[in-house]
């Protein structure tokens, strides 16, 4: 037993603290993201033309904060082993009925408020199946990804709704000073930094791993699973009614079929992030590179004339290899370590 | 020593493994019966309307509606017994479908059989690919079916470049396909409940179509008990992939007009029909047949709502609630079913 350790410390590099710390950042995923992000950008600025320019960052970051908001809340849930597919359903039906409301004539400042609140109320309904019911979270929102997709086109039907006022609808692409980073993305970094420290810097975060890893356990050692999962649908409902908001403003345009199938990109880019499918593992820093990833990828094969629908190639590869390269390392890591222990 | 106190609805208790067994199958039996019923609810109202809606043509055209998505619930079901999941099988539909109608207008000459053979074949490669992903590189199936989703899609998209093929590129004998019938039956239809039917055999009858239940129950216990659950799974995949790839002709010969989006997002609907069919999303249960009248059921909403002139919006919201009202009754059932099991065996000791 003693001696297997030994061999171990010897087969590795010397024990200096600093390598140890340095080579672990290294092999962490949130910097291989990084470091790939930062690859992205140096090639796609000196490939693409006008990639590098301050006025496609703009459109990038707009591009990206749909996605990025409701990834916030998402991250949080499959840490805890769930999922929440009608993510893009519910931006899609509180889109719809903020077009109604308005067409009904109350202040788009009422709106706003009862459509996120909308939002609350239908992720509390997913989260009454799951916790209440203890349905399997997957299923449950599946249903509802179609029930609340149906509702919004019962709302709305498939008319649009144009006529928002023009300063509301310029204040969702406006940016700070002038510059490239737009206000909605501020309010984004806001919202992240939030749902970062909740995950990371409380007891309630640390607990949402323990119940991943093993709700039973979880269970045992005094944390209400049901009730912090409750609040995580609440939440995951409320900031996608947020983001329907947006997204009515960014497009001027409530329709019924908005963000239609975005759920499936906001999982992607959950999934690249680092985050793992089974819960118990993943950051929120990783999961905001794995969004910028995306997003810059798509945006820099787009201005080099790539058609946009065959960038579904990109999306979908990068998905599978950041599961499977890092399981595949690990299986030949372990093969490697067996074989160079056994003579 | 006396009578049990459920005597009266439970069988009798001398021979316990019988009993059991007959009740898990009078459950099963139950969960179709339960489909059976709202389907007939359902057909009965609408007719009461309408009668029109049992006319032969009408009763065709729902059929040959439901077809295609029987083909695709019924290999969705072979791998949600397993506990994974195939997000893909919309995207190689859209895939295979094009490729069969790029290959037919491009050599008129093909015939039909070959046609169907070489749109398995993609199909099956496609399975191929997801199932060596999954079984091999041991990743979660929902994740790299999702990865698949978007890869085969951008596949179709960068080959069809925004073309579309029409029923006047395609042979007259592959379009017949999709109109002939037998008996008054649409061959779409035969096709189906063919496949349905074999499927539903191997899972029942053949060892390696049982090990797949016992796989989706407790894949470590089924690893353990010497099944090769990696073998299965990929299998799994691989008939999966080959039955989207058939539905993707079936598509090609029934609609005709093909371009690459074609079944964008029908893999949420295959999944709900196998979910209101019975099948537990976790694997171990369930049935092609059930998943194949949920797949009726779910296209009999559709034609019903319309004869009904129910606003046709309504459809989607209609299908998200029966998913929610399926699992809620599946939970129920298994729930009371662990209650009554419990109370036997607490009785017995």
């Amino acid at each position: 037993m003693a001696r297997d350790t030994v061999a171990v410390d010897v087969a590795g590099p010397p024990a200096e603290p600093t390598a140890g710390v340095l080579r672990s950042a290294l092999l962490r995923w949130d910097t291989a993201l990084l470091v790939v992000l930062a690859g992205v950008a140096v090639v796609a600025g000196v490939l693409v033309e006008g990639f590098a320019s301050g006025r496609n960052l703009q459109f990038l970051l707009l591009d990206v904060i749909a996605i990025a908001l409701i990834a916030l809340p998402l991250t949080l849930i499959v840490i805890t082993g769930e999922i929440d597919l009608s993510v893009a359903s519910t931006l899609g039906l509180c889109s719809a009925v903020m077009g109604r409301l308005w067409v009904a004539g109350l202040p788009l400042e009422l709106v706003v408020v009862l459509v996120v609140g909308l939002g609350a109320v239908l992720g509390a309904v997913n989260a009454v199946f799951v916790t209440r019911f203890a349905l399997p979270s997957l299923a449950v929102t599946i249903g509802t990804l179609a029930a609340y997709r149906g509702l919004a086109f019962v709302v709305l039907g498939d008319q649009a709704v144009a006529d928002f006022p023009f300063s509301w609808t310029d204040a969702a692409s406006s940016t700070v000073a002038d510059g490239a980073v737009p206000w909605a993305a501020v309010v984004t970094i806001v919202l992240a930094v939030v749902f970062g420290v909740v995950l990371h810097a409380t007891p309630f975060g640390r607990s949402l791993y323990a119940m991943g890893n093993n709700a039973e356990a979880a269970t045992f050692a005094g944390i209400r699973v049901a009730r912090a999962k409750f609040w995580l649908f609440v939440a995951s409902g409320a900031v996608a009614g947020l983001a329907g908001v947006y997204w009515t403003l960014r497009f001027a345009s409530a329709r019924a079929d908005n963000a239609a199938g975005l759920e499936l990109a906001v999982v992607a880019a959950v999934l690249l992030g680092g985050v793992s499918i089974f819960g118990g593992r993943g950051t929120l820093l990783g999961v905001l590179l794995g969004v910028l990833l995306l997003g810059a990828v798509r945006n820099a094969l787009q201005l080099a004339d790539v058609a946009a629908d065959t960038l579904n190639v990109v999306t979908g590869g990068l998905l599978i290899a950041s599961v499977v390269v890092p399981n595949v390392v690990t299986m030949a890591r372990a093969r490697w370590r067996r074989r160079s222990r056994t003579p | 020593m006396s009578t049990p106190p459920t005597a009266p609805a439970a069988p009798p208790a001398t021979a316990d493994g019988s009993s059991r067994t007959r009740f898990v199958h009078k459950l099963w039996l139950a969960r179709e019966f339960g489909i059976v019923v709202a389907l007939g609810l359902l057909v009965l109202v609408t007719a009461v309307d309408n009668p029109a809606f049992l006319s032969p043509q009408s009763l065709r055209d729902l059929v040959l509606g439901a077809a295609i998505l029987v083909v695709l619930a019924v290999g969705q079901t072979v791998v949600i017994i397993s506990r994974n999941i195939d997000l893909s099988v919309g995207a190689v539909l859209g895939l295979v479908a094009f490729a069969t109608g790029k290959l037919l207008s491009s050599a008129p000459g093909t015939p039909t059989a070959v046609a169907v053979g070489i749109g398995i074949g993609l199909g099956a490669v496609c399975g191929v690919v997801n199932g060596v992903l999954v079984a091999a590189a041991r990743v979660p199936a929902l994740v790299i079916t999702l990865g698949t989703l978007y890869a085969f899609r951008g596949v179709d998209h960068s080959w069809a470049k925004g073309r579309q093929i029409n029923a006047s590129d395609l042979p007259r004998s592959f379009l017949d396909l999709g109109t002939w019938t037998v008996l008054g039956v649409p061959v779409l239809a035969v096709i189906a409940v063919v496949v349905m039917l074999l499927v539903g055999f191997y899972l029942r009858s053949y060892r390696s179509g049982r090990e797949l239940y016992a796989i989706g129950s407790e894949p470590a216990a089924a690893r353990l008990s010497g099944i090769p659950v990696g073998r299965r799974v990929f299998t799994s995949f691989v008939l999966c992939g080959a039955l989207a790839g058939l539905a993707g002709v079936l598509y090609a010969a029934r609609f005709g007009t093909v371009d690459a989006t074609v079944g964008t997002g029908i893999e949420l609907q295959v999944v709900a029909a196998a979910v209101v069919g019975g099948v537990a999303i976790f694997g171990g249960s369930g049935s092609v047949y059930g998943a194949a009248l949920g797949a009726l059921l779910l296209t009999t909403i559709g034609s019903s709502l319309a004869v009904l002139r129910i606003n046709p919006f309504w459809q989607q919201a209609v299908v998200g609630g029966l998913i929610l009202a399926a699992i809620g009754l599946d939970r129920l059932l298994a729930v009371r079913a662990a209650n009554r099991l419990r109370g036997r065996s607490s009785h017995g000791a």
